[in-house]
């Protein structure tokens, strides 16, 4: 498909439109085979060990929302990276890019933030840089970071490992943040107490990976684009259907309120402290109850199963036995959420 | 949750399914128009299409605010927002249609002022924010949105505020519907009765088609169980050689009407001598126009709109599908060169609209 003229909010959903914006302009010209498999982090193997490598910008708008902060998630969602691509997370580097005219006190407040989650998360801020612009070319602060990982032994995530008939699993109710940042902005008269579930999800996936590493295949964390496009990526990538329950994937009823009333499907919203995950079958129940005695995991479930057909598309089944097919998040109903 | 979940219920679902496939006569094939793109958008999303038999056929309508509004008026209202006085507000439904020279948000990436809005007291209160600014309310709407409508510029005339003004797209069902009654390549046998619309308008105003055209309409809420129990009372009746008014969605639409709102939109509209609709061409008395005594809020007095027409793209279909007389994939370039990321009508664009609704939850062309 043809790429727009201009950069279009869109672009930065983490749909469809960014998706073509990296394949079509990004891979085009940097090609190589550690950027290839467009996957959260950079793999990079040195001497029999494992690296991962990734970046993460944010500019969420409002800076602070119920539950969080642009200077946690800065360090959240970079540790999300690098967890779902199955490495400890070590270390972050942080950039700043400050809008003149700031008040100190939010600055001070987000590097606080930023201090508490990297403590919470077990990693060292090692370095970073500070930018200044003009007053009226920046949105107060956007913030770079920078983690890097080692992956565990015996972890080989790959979608090609996926096979017709292995399970996928999603660690908690979808949506939280996407509607809570939604919700701060003040621009629709809803309430609803929500909070964002911005969190670290390292302490959840390093015992699956102490379990059985090789029966994990596929992980992602569901942000930008929510459910249904990381989905839709792993069902492209892999050429099977992926089949979900509807009823089973947990979604708090604020989440469906919200989305019921501004015309939003949960699938598309975005969460910052959730994953999913393809494991195999037979390891599946296995893994559930891990995850639920874990605290924060109490309601991870298993909410599909990789299907022969449709091939290349995500299909959701209702109890009653309707099914319709999930699309990738198209356009941008809520932009600048992280 | 409360109101949905129950409508929800896999059992009762199953249940009416029973029913309905126990009165479909398997010898008959029914057409059954579904008016609202809301119905259209829940019969795709729950997949009710597949659920019910085959020879239960259902036709989309024209209840689809955006996709019934012609190229000429979207490019009218962006044309006003070529002014850099002006900030031009919008529900989100009208954000990514598109117009001859792009949709408001392709114009708004290259600088024009162009908001979404959930409101048009919203698009009021930006007016009071920004004095030196113009701001204009893109309205659309059957009579779902009129009274909002018309409710702002009643405010704006008791707050005296003078940087604002109202570009009035809002068309009326009633019309619509006798038009389609009245197309001689359409054969129905019953309606999904608007539900949204019905709130406002309430169900006596439906007695032409069950009286005068002699079709079963049921008014109908927008939940899977909902457009169910609608589809069996419509069989019913055509079982019973009846042909009633009925309303199923009574937990919401009073028989009625609602008295305020219907009074707020006789204070402030007029009926337009005609109007053009995209697919159905010109109908009478179809439309709402700002009356004199507000036409000081009138967008199209203020910048001297011109009244143009412009005929959709040539290969596009739109009409086709919107008159219900070609299923969305039937279109020549549904699913190829007009997609919901880049939509040539606005069928593709607004979740109401058949085609994005086919777009997004079908997989299978074969399920119709």
């Amino acid at each position: 498909m043809k790429l727009e003229q201009c950069i279009e909010l869109a672009h930065g959903a983490g749909g469809k439109s960014s998706r073509r914006l990296i394949e079509q302009v990004i891979l085009a010209e940097c090609r190589n085979p550690l950027l290839e498999p467009l996957a959260d982090a950079a793999i990079i193997e040195w001497d029999k060990t494992r690296y991962a490598l990734t970046t993460d910008s944010y500019v969420v708008s409002p800076l602070a929302f119920p539950g969080g902060s642009i200077g946690e998630l800065a360090v959240n969602g970079t540790v999300n990276d690098l967890a779902v691509s199955g490495a400890k997370p070590l270390v972050i580097l942080s950039s700043w890019i400050l809008e003149a005219g700031l008040s100190m006190e939010v600055f001070q407040r987000e590097v606080k933030a930023m201090a508490r989650a990297a403590k919470a998360a077990s990693v060292i801020i090692a370095g970073g840089d500070t930018k200044v612009v003009e007053h009226g070319k920046g949105d107060g602060l956007y913030i770079t970071t920078t983690g890097y990982g080692l992956v565990e032994p015996g972890v080989n995530l790959d979608p090609h490992r996926v096979e017709v008939g292995d399970k996928i699993l999603l660690s908690g109710p979808i949506g939280d943040h996407g509607i809570t940042v939604l919700l701060a902005r003040g621009e629709i008269e809803l309430e609803a107490t929500l909070k964002t579930d911005s969190r670290p999800l390292w302490p959840m996936i390093e015992p699956m990976i102490r379990l059985e590493p090789s029966a994990i295949k596929w992980m992602r964390d569901p942000t930008r684009g929510g459910l249904a496009s990381v989905l839709n990526e792993l069902a492209h990538d892999i050429g099977f259907g992926v089949m979900i329950e509807e009823e089973l994937i947990p979604i708090r009823q604020e989440v469906r309120g919200a989305c019921e009333i501004l015309g939003l499907d949960p699938l598309h919203i975005a969460s910052e402290g959730q994953f999913v995950a393809v494991v195999d079958q037979k390891k599946a129940v296995d893994f559930q109850k891990l995850l639920n005695d874990i605290p924060g995991g109490e309601e991870a479930r298993i909410i599909g199963v990789i299907s022969d057909k449709p091939s290349g598309k995500v299909v959701t089944l209702s109890a009653y036995g309707g099914s319709r097919m999930v699309d990738m998040l198209v356009g941008d109903p809520l932009p600048r959420i992280c | 949750m409360q109101y949905v979940d129950e409508f929800r219920d896999s059992r009762l679902i199953k249940k009416t399914i029973e029913t309905i496939q126990q009165l479909a006569d398997p010898t008959v094939h029914y057409r059954i128009m579904e008016v609202c793109g809301g119905h259209t958008f829940s019969i795709y999303r729950f997949g009710l299409h597949a659920l019910i038999p085959s020879n239960v056929e259902l036709i989309h309508g024209p209840g689809c605010p955006v996709c019934v509004l012609p190229m000429g008026r979207i490019d009218e209202g962006l044309r006003i927002a070529e002014d850099p006085k002006v900030i031009l507000t919008a529900f989100g439904d009208m954000m990514r249609v598109p117009g001859q020279t792009g949709s408001p948000l392709v114009l708004k990436a290259k600088g024009r002022d162009i908001r979404m809005v959930y409101s048009p007291l919203d698009s009021l209160k930006l007016a009071k924010e920004h004095p030196k600014k113009e701001v204009v309310f893109f309205a659309i709407g059957f009579e779902t949105t009129a009274p909002a409508t018309a409710l702002t510029l009643l405010k704006a005339q008791e707050w005296g505020i003078k940087n604002f003004s109202v570009f009035c797209n809002h068309v009326l069902i009633l019309p619509a519907i006798r038009a389609i009654l009245d197309s001689p390549d359409m054969r129905l046998d019953g309606f999904i009765g608007p539900g949204h619309v019905s709130t406002v308008i309430g169900c006596r105003p439906y007695a032409f088609v069950a009286q005068n055209y002699k079709k079963p309409i049921v008014i109908s809420g927008f939940e899977p169980l909902d457009i169910l129990e609608s589809i069996l009372r419509i069989l019913r009746q055509l079982k019973e050689k009846k042909s009633e008014v009925e309303n199923q969605y009574g937990r919401v639409v009073p028989w009625e009407g609602n008295r305020t709102a219907l009074k707020l939109l006789e204070r402030v509209f007029e009926l337009r001598s005609y109007f053009e609709w995209r697919g159905l061409g010109f109908i009478a008395q179809s439309a709402l126009k700002i009356k004199k005594e507000f036409s000081y809020w009138d967008a199209e007095l203020r910048f001297g709109t011109q009244g143009i027409t412009l005929t959709d793209p040539k290969a596009a279909q739109c009409g086709e599908v919107l008159k219900g007389v070609l299923k969305p994939y039937q279109c020549k370039l549904f699913g190829r060169s007009c997609n919901p990321e880049h939509p040539v009508g606005a069928l593709m664009v607004s979740s109401e609209g058949a085609c994005a609704a086919y777009f997004h939850h079908v997989y299978q062309k074969t399920e119709l």
